[in-house]
Parts: structure tokens; sequence; C-alpha cells
């Protein structure tokens, strides 16, 4: 097999020095009863050119060569082709979580870049080496904020990402920290701040709301700071679509920053891999979840990066730990650290720019449903979006996210993105499906 | 002698900030084929952001010059061994990379209808149907990023079934050789960990662990074979203790390197265990993720298992979003399918035959380190090992030597060091994993270094109390760094 | 070495009693298992402690010990100085890096504790 190098002539050599007649005779100490004494029931080994067929006719059964306007936490954005030189550097790509600093430096270094981008680009103070996902990343600062405050109770907005929410739940329920919901209004798509106010209590430890919001909404973070801070609790932001943030104010009133940067050249993939990141002010440091990557010297007094503060984590604090976290998405935030190298301060901006200009085209061919401000995703009205997307699938296009699945109220509507990937005929073709008399019927 | 490495120049490289000016750039957008908007006007002002400050500005070269320098200052599997104990950090094949990276699948949005993504659905259930062979158990989820989220999934799932038989109980059973992220799990779990002690030959103790079963006890998690390289042979004993207790025997799969194509912990009693792609299923480590987390489960879980699950519809695979039982979600979307990939080409790429003489291969490669190493290491725990073996740094540090020190002399031999310090019932251990992709050349580089350095120990412990000596790098200051962090990039 | 006032506990904390006010700290042999320390953590003022319970913690780079309250009481005081300099406490954690200062509420408790000499025999026969 061409993974395994050794000969037979240099396996009877080593057979020899371990003083054994057969290879077998290695598991000759097992106990029978948990022997298999048959082979695994998987077809025999194949060649390449057979394994990349059968990829290859697998991604046939996916869409191919279909424009699309689905978002919802998964962004169409180019992927500079860069990233995939660096990613692929042997280097880069086989090498260990960098706990020898001596020989990882590149890994490291990389990473410290990493933490001062995001603190740059979310306006917090300090930033971990990334989470799994910015699903797992909104109850790690749920758990952050309840260690930071005392208290145990999570208030999350209905307008944060419907699976985000999910998660939390499911890590909330063995925390003993009960999760509530409030809404947002009608008419505009932001959080509801009279709701807020309502359900707000003396054991809230987080608020968390999402900005641009599940509905492509860009929400008031600073009311809802100013609501949660009075009562005590702290603020977590969340974000989905990290190039919202090119253009867009970052939520420097928030206590903790909880996000997604797949948008930065992280290929959708079906739904992962990719990188999370919590980021916060400094003096909740010591409650971070995950790697952190800090600057130091070497004994001969040159800058150098070393994984610290290590005492949080789970190989040292065991059942004390922050987290049970042990991964990070190396690989992947490095993508993200080549995306952000490659556009830089202006280019990001213009990106985002690009994005606002071709979903405002669009959001004016269509009914938006609401009447806040949004950056690249809105809620457009369509009376049957099963029906309009079954038509416009013809005609090779991918509709909006029918809304109805996560909002029962809103099943008249789909959730749409454009990025700067969107062309103009697509979005004049889907504005046409919308427009439709199917659309229109159950509209009436 | 060191015959593995000589000294070349490496390139010095400041950071992205530091190496940034204003007008320099690396991208190009196209013109817009819609009208360009204002932003104060589309996003309302009060939203509008100034301009990233710090945020790099660099060109296209400077770009890939600066990543490439920076790549070079690390040691990777494409270097050389890597001989870490439980990390399994085996040849990373490149066929993965391509296959992943297929329009198809690379581009694949997890909302797109089903009918229009029967082929991930189709890797996915190809891969959970082998993992499910592999390791003899009933039914599998993909969908934990990486082995500490299967963990966490895998103990939840545990609680889930209890509670359905009217008692989750409180505790956790963990043996005193346990990775951390065993008891960190439990404790997010809810339930409080009990340690287990080891017998003087480093297996589960039946004794301790049958006085330490009470109707409070959920379940033990166990490595199999532990974290000394050591199978546990008494697994079936003590899986049958649990389970008259009422309770449920967990395995960590971070060992499965030793078992694949030879033994299946279905087969020995596990009720629920986990698997970590990036180790034993060969998907890239990148320096420190992603990975992925498969929870594999006897068919009593499987009603418990996140949602959503597929299922055959008229011939098609569809999604089951409506388990009432299940545990919910531990993540968005259906796992890192990226990562699923890439394990499920490495599975078909060895096949049947192919995993068990890997696993073969991995188990004679620590066999023949630790026949070698024997005259030369304290060997705390004589018990045949499989894919690992495990030393202790006992008879250097009687001359004021110890394993971390030991570890940094390995890097100028041109490896890069074992697992130090772990496991903790080892004093001064030296965890050695070499993995089936390596030859014997490697091998014997290897043993040649490690017994250098025992003989540099008696004849001149400074030089390896100092080393590492011909990095780019020394030694760091790990204590100033966590006393006073410094965690990002500020102007001067 | 180990001052003949102090009382010591088996988890390597000291306390020196005077009125009804307990100090507290790690004693030398803690200092040197646990190597540079990089941070202490502490209760705050006005906490109530417990006797055998854990308080706060010490953390080198690589472990991380519980501080155990060899007494019961309310904290008064901790020691301002380990926030900015916790590596006092290696240098010394008898005299200047005390951690907290404890209003003792049952000084019966101190029968319990060993003595200078005693706390000696037990680290030596540790080793």
């Amino acid at each position: 097999m061409r993974y395994l190098p050794k000969s037979d002539s240099e396996r009877r050599q080593m057979l020899d020095a371990c003083g054994v007649e057969s290879a077998e005779d290695l598991f000759a100490h097992l106990p029978e009863a948990v022997r298999l004494r048959r082979p695994l029931d998987l077809a025999p080994g194949i060649s390449e050119y057979e394994i990349v067929d059968y990829f290859r006719a697998r991604a046939a059964e996916n869409a191919n060569g279909y424009a699309s306007f689905l978002g919802a936490g998964v962004y169409r954005h180019y992927r500079p082709v860069l990233v995939d030189t660096v990613v692929s550097r042997g280097e880069f790509l086989t090498s260990y979580t960098p706990y020898q600093a001596e020989i990882s430096q590149g890994t490291l270094t990389t990473i410290f870049e990493f933490q001062t981008m995001i603190c740059q680009l979310t306006g917090m103070e300090v930033a971990n080496a990334s989470m799994y996902d910015g699903s797992t990343a909104v109850p790690e600062a749920a758990m952050m904020a309840a260690r930071i405050t005392g208290r145990h109770r999570a208030l999350a907005a209905r307008s944060v990402h419907p699976e985000y929410r999910e998660v939390l739940r499911t890590y909330a329920l063995h925390q003993g920290m009960p999760v509530e919901e409030f809404g947002y209004a009608k008419d505009s798509g932001a959080i509801d701040l009279e709701d807020l106010e309502r359900k707000i209590d003396s054991e809230t430890a987080a608020v968390i709301v999402q900005s641009p919001n599940f509905f492509g909404a860009i929400d008031d973070v600073k009311a809802a700071a100013e609501i949660a801070h009075r009562r005590g609790a702290l603020l977590v932001v969340v974000f989905t679509e990290a190039v919202s943030l090119g253009i867009l104010e970052p939520p420097a009133d928030a206590d903790i920053v909880a996000g997604e940067l797949q948008s930065f050249a992280i290929s959708p993939s079906y739904g992962g891999p990719y990188a999370g990141i919590i980021a916060t002010r400094e003096k909740f440091v010591r409650q971070i979840p995950g790697r952190l990557v800090g600057q130091t010297v070497d004994t001969r007094g040159n800058r150098a990066f070393c994984l610290t503060l290590s005492t949080r984590e789970q190989h040292i604090r065991r059942e004390k730990a922050t987290s049970n976290i042990c991964t990070n998405q190396a690989l992947i935030a490095l993508m993200a650290n080549v995306f952000m190298t490659v556009y830089g301060k202006v280019g990001l901006r213009e990106l985002a720019l690009q994005n606002a200009a071709k979903a405002h085209y669009l959001a004016g061919k269509l009914k938006p449903a609401f009447t806040g401000k949004f950056f690249n995703e809105f809620v457009a009205r369509c009376g049957n979006p099963e029906a309009v997307n079954k038509a416009l699938l013809k005609k090779k296009i991918i509709g909006g996210l029918p809304l109805g699945r996560f909002y029962p109220e809103l099943a008249d509507s789909m959730l749409v993105c454009a990025t700067e990937m969107t062309r103009r005929a697509d979005m004049d073709e889907l504005s046409e499906a919308l427009r439709a008399p199917a659309a229109e019927e159950v509209l009436a | 002698m060191i015959r593995k490495v000589r000294s070349h120049p490496s390139q010095n490289e400041a950071l992205l900030f530091e190496r940034s000016s204003p007008g320099k750039r690396a991208w190009q957008l196209p013109e817009l084929d819609v009208p360009a908007v204002d932003a104060s006007v589309a996003l309302g002002a009060a939203n509008v952001r100034a301009e990233i400050p710090g945020f790099p500005e660099v060109s296209e070269v400077e770009a890939i010059r600066h990543f490439t320098r920076l790549s070079t200052w690390n040691y990777a599997i494409d270097h050389g061994m890597y001989p870490l104990g439980s990390c399994t950090m085996k040849y990373n094949p490149r066929i993965n990379e391509l296959v992943a990276r297929i329009e198809g699948l690379a581009w694949a949005h997890p909302y797109q209808p089903e009918a229009l993504a029967q082929g991930a659905m189709e890797v996915m259930a190809r891969l959970e149907a082998a993992l499910a062979e592999i390791t003899g158990m009933d039914a599998v989820t993909l969908q934990p990023s990486a082995g500490a989220q299967g963990e966490l999934t895998g103990i939840l799932l545990i609680r889930a079934l209890l509670e359905q038989r009217g008692n989750p109980r409180r505790k956790i059973l963990i043996p005193d050789s346990a990775h951390g992220t065993n008891p960190a799990t439990a404790a997010i779990a809810g339930y409080v960990v009990e340690n287990v002690k080891s017998t003087g030959a480093g297996v589960l103790d039946l004794e301790a662990l049958a006085r330490a079963v009470d109707p409070d006890v959920a379940a033990l998690m166990v490595t199999n074979p532990n974290t000394l390289g050591v199978f546990e042979e008494n697994i079936v004993q003590a899986a049958e203790i649990l389970h008259s207790k009422g309770a449920l025997l967990y395995m960590d799969g971070a060992n499965m390197n030793a078992l694949v194509g030879i033994a299946r912990p279905g087969d020995f009693g596990v009720d629920v265990m986990h698997l970590n792609l990036h180790k034993t299923f060969s998907t890239p480590h990148g320096g420190g993720g992603p990975g992925a987390g498969p929870v594999a489960v006897k068919k009593a879980l499987e009603p418990f298992l996140p949602t959503p699950r597929l299922k055959r519809v008229r011939g098609k695979w569809a999604y089951d979003f409506k388990r009432k039982r299940s545990i919910g979600r531990v993540r968005a979307f259906y796992g890192n399918f990226g990562v699923l990939v890439r394990a499920l080409a490495y599975i078909l790429a060895h096949g049947g035959p192919g995993l068990r003489n890997a696993t073969v291969d991995a188990v004679l490669n620590a066999v023949y380190i630790r026949k070698q190493l024997e005259p030369y290491f304290d060997l705390p725990y004589p018990a045949p090992n499989m894919h690992e073996v495990v030393f202790s740094d006992e008879r250097q540090a009687r001359l004021g030597v110890r394993t971390g020190d030991l570890a940094k002399r390995l890097i100028d031999y041109g490896f890069h060091p074992y697992t130090v310090s772990f496991p903790l019932i080892v004093h001064g251990a030296l965890m050695i994993e070499p993995t089936e992709t390596e030859g014997k050349l490697e091998l014997d580089q290897f043993i040649d270094a490690m017994i250098s350095i025992a003989k540099e120990v008696e004849t001149d412990p400074e030089l390896v109390k100092q080393a590492p000596h011909s990095t780019r790098t020394s030694r760091v200051d790990e204590v100033a760094a966590a006393r006073k962090p410094v965690l990002r990039w500020k102007p001067a | 070495m180990y001052p003949e006032n102090f009382r010591y506990t088996k988890e390597h904390e000291w306390v020196l009693m005077e009125g009804g006010i307990g100090t507290i700290g790690i004693t030398d042999h803690a200092q040197q298992e646990l190597g540079d320390i990089v941070y202490v953590d502490l209760p705050k003022p006005g906490t109530r402690v417990e006797q055998g319970r854990s308080m706060g913690s010490v953390e080198s780079v690589k472990a991380v010990s519980d501080i155990y309250s060899p007494v019961s009481g309310e904290v008064a005081e901790i020691n301002p100085a380990l926030a900015d300099a916790p590596e006092k406490l290696n240098e010394d954690p008898h005299g200047a890096a005390w951690l907290v200062k404890i209003k003792l509420s049952a000084p019966g408790e101190l029968p319990d504790l060993m003595s200078a000499a005693d706390y000696q025999a037990y680290i030596g026969a540790e080793k």
C-alpha cells in the first residue's frame, strides 16, 4: 500500500529485532474474546484515479453550475487563489499544534496575527485562536458570561441564527443555564427592546443578539447594551457574515463577541469545517476558552511566540477547565488570515460595499418584509416560497431560504442573500420569479 | 552523531502589520454590474465604520513571501516523524486535499435542497456505514466537530438514556491515566468526576472498579489501548460490571490506530465511543485543527443521537428532523463535511485489508522502538505495548535531566518531540507513537537519536538541558508570557 | 526555614494567628513544587470561607493548585502585591507574599494543624 513505507525485507528485519516470528504474534497477548476473526466488511483499496472518480460522481449529484441566493449563516464569497496556495504548504497543512514553540514559530506567528486582526475587526481587546465555528462560540460565550457574573440565565434574541440557538440550548441544559428568548419588531426586523426589558432579570448572565441578524437586519446593539448593562448582565454580540465588518461599525459595546469567519475564504463545504471566534475585553481574558498565543522572548532575546495561559485549558485544569475544547481551527483560521491579508484595510471595505450594492439592487426589485437597514441579506415576501424556488430550479437558480421551517409566522417569505459573486442577470431572474403568478396566488 | 539534519539559513520575517504601508494592495474587484451605493444612505450613517485601524496593507508578493517564510519555521509530518503519543501523526494523503476541493462538494451550501445534495448525503452515509463496521457499533453520528465535542456528545447520550430509564445518575468514573478532555467533558455535561486507580501493571483495577460502581455511577470513560499503549485486558469484565449495575461504558477512541481490523470496541462491551478523524483517519492537523469527532453507539442509544439523521425515502437520501428523543444539535449544520470527505478518501484508498495492514505496521513500529530503547530508558509498565510505548525519565532524572530536556534535545536531531509528561501515572513520561507511515530508516534514525541523547546525559548533561541549540528560536520564556500576557500586536 | 509561630496544613498552607485574624500563605515547599508562579486567584474581601474548602488557586505555567483554607471565617484582606508581581510568591512565601487575612469564626479549629517540626517531618516523608 502506497502509504506504508516498509518493504517485506525491512519488516522481516524488524520482526527479528522484536523477537517474533510473524506480525500476528504482536497481538497474541490480546484476549481471544475481543479479537475480530474475520476481515472487515469493506471493499478492497482503490487507486487514486478511482478515488477521484468516486468523489467527482458525488459532486455531480449535488448542485453544479447553479446560481444561489442562499445565505443564512453560510456565504458565497470569492476565495483568493493565495489562500489555497498558502494552506497547501506541507509546513502548515501537516504540522501539529504548536506546543513546541522552537519549531512552530510559523503557526504561532500566524495565530498571533490572527488574534490581532480579529481585535481590529471587532473592536475588542483580546481574541482567542479560534473556536470550532460560530454556532459553538455562542454557548462558550454564554458560559463565559456565567463564570464572570456568577449568574446563570441566558436571554437570546429570536433573530439569532436558529441553529445557533439550538446549539446553545443543548449546551446550556447541562450547565444549569435556562435559556429564554425575546422577540423581534414586526416592522423593522430588529430586536424588540420592550420584550428584552420585560424578560431580563437579576439572574441574567448574558443577553445574546446578532448583527446583522438572521434576517439580515443591522441590529440595535447600543440599545441592547444599555439594557443589559443597566441590569448587570453581559452583552454577547454574534455575527455570521464577517464581510459586514468591512463596512459596519463593530460592536464596541459588546462584552463578548462570538462570530463565524466562513465568509473569509472558507469553502461552504456543505456545512464545515469553519472557524468561529471569541473576542472580549482584556479584563475577562482568564475566562476566555480555547487557545491563546502570546508574545515573549527566547533565551537569545529574540521576539518569539508561544501558547499561553494554558492553565485555563482542559489538559491542565481537567474538570475545572473553562471548556473541554482541545482543537482550535488552525488551518481554517489561516485561510481567514490570508483572506484578510489579501483584501486588507481598503479591499475589505470595497468588498463589503460591493455586497451592499448587489443586495440593495435586488431589494429594490422585491418586497422586503422589514423596513430596517440591512447589509447583504434581507427577507423577501413572496407568497409561496417553495413554489417560487421550484420554478427557479428549472433555470438553475437556487432561491432564498424559505423561512417557514424556522419562523412559522414568516412562512410566506424567503431569506435572500446577494454577494459580490451574484450576477445582475440572476437577480433579474429571481425578481421575475417572485413577481410571477405562482407567487402572487397565495399572497392574495 | 547527528545524521538527519544540517543547518541552513532561514529567512527572517516581520509581522504583517510591520510590513504594511498605505496604498499597497493585493486585491482587485471586478466592476459592479449594478449601481454603487452610498454606505451612509444604504446602511445608515451611524452604522458605517471608520477604516479598520492597523489592518494590513501589503502587495501580493509580500503576502506570499510573508506566509512562505513563516511556514519554513515550522516542523511538519512532511519533514519527518512526529513520535507524539496518542496523537497518531500519520501521513496526510494529498489525494484527500484534491477531492475535498472538487467544486460540487466544496461549494455545496448546507441549506441547498435535498434533491441537490444527494452526493454529499451519500458521502456521509457511506462514511457512517464504514465507521460502524470498523468499530462494531450500530449507528454513527458525524456531527461533532472534534474529539472533545464527540466526547461531550457521547456523555450527553448516556445521560439521555439513563434519564429515560428514570435516573441520569451523578458520577462518571475516569481512570487516573486519562487525557484531560475526559474530566473536563464530564464536568461540562453536569457530572461529578471520580478517579479510578490503575493496577501496578497500569491497567484497570477490576476490584477498584467494582467497589466504585454504585447506583450513582452513570459510566466509566476508558481509553483502549490505554494511554500507556497497553490493551485493557479486563475490558470485557469491566463492561459486565458496569452493565450489571445499569451503567455504561464509554470509550475514548484516540488510540483506535491500534485496533482497526484487529478488535472492535462494539464487540468488547463498549456502548458509545468517539473517533478522531484527524488521528486514525489521516485528516491533516493543520497546526491545530480542524478535526472531526464522530460518535458511534449501540442500538439503545440511537434514538438520542443529534438531529438530523439521514434516512432513505423512496430511493433517495433525506433528513429526519423529527426526532423526539434526540439530545438536539451539538453544532450548526451536519458536521465538518470537508474533513469527512478526507476520511472517506483514506478509507477507500486502504480498503478493509489495507486498514488492517496499517494497524499491524503501527504496532510493529512501536514494539520495534520499545525493544531498541529498553536498555537505555526506564520502562515502568512492562506489559506488551501496542501502537505506542511509554518510558519514564527515571534514569536520566538521577543525573538532573528530565523528560522535557530530552525532548528538546531530540529537536537538534531533526525530530519533533514525543509527548512529554503524560500520562500522569508515569513520573516524567516519554510517550512515543510512531504510526504506520514511518519507514525503517526514519525509525532507526529516531532510535539512534534517543540512544545518543541518553549517552549525552551521562557525558554532557548541560548540552541536553540547554537544548535545542540548532533552531532559529531557542527555548522561550513561557513564564513571562503568562505573567504579562501580550496577546496582540499594537502600534508603537 | 519554617517559622515556629506558624501552623501548617497537609496541603502546604501556613497560618499565623494574631488575635482573631489568621494570615494565610503557601509554604516554601509548595512554591518550589509549583515552579515559577504566573498568577494568583484570590477570593474577594467579604467572602465566607470554610476550613478544608478551596478558596482560590495558584498557577504556574504548567500547573494549577487549589488553595485550601485552613480555617473558617470571612476574608478581611487580600495581599495587593500579588496581582502585579506573582513572582513574589516564589521569592518570599512566608513573609511579603502572604495571600489572605481571615477573620476567624471558630478559633478552636487550630489544634488540627501541624507545628513547624511536624510539617518538616511531613514533607521529608513525602519525598
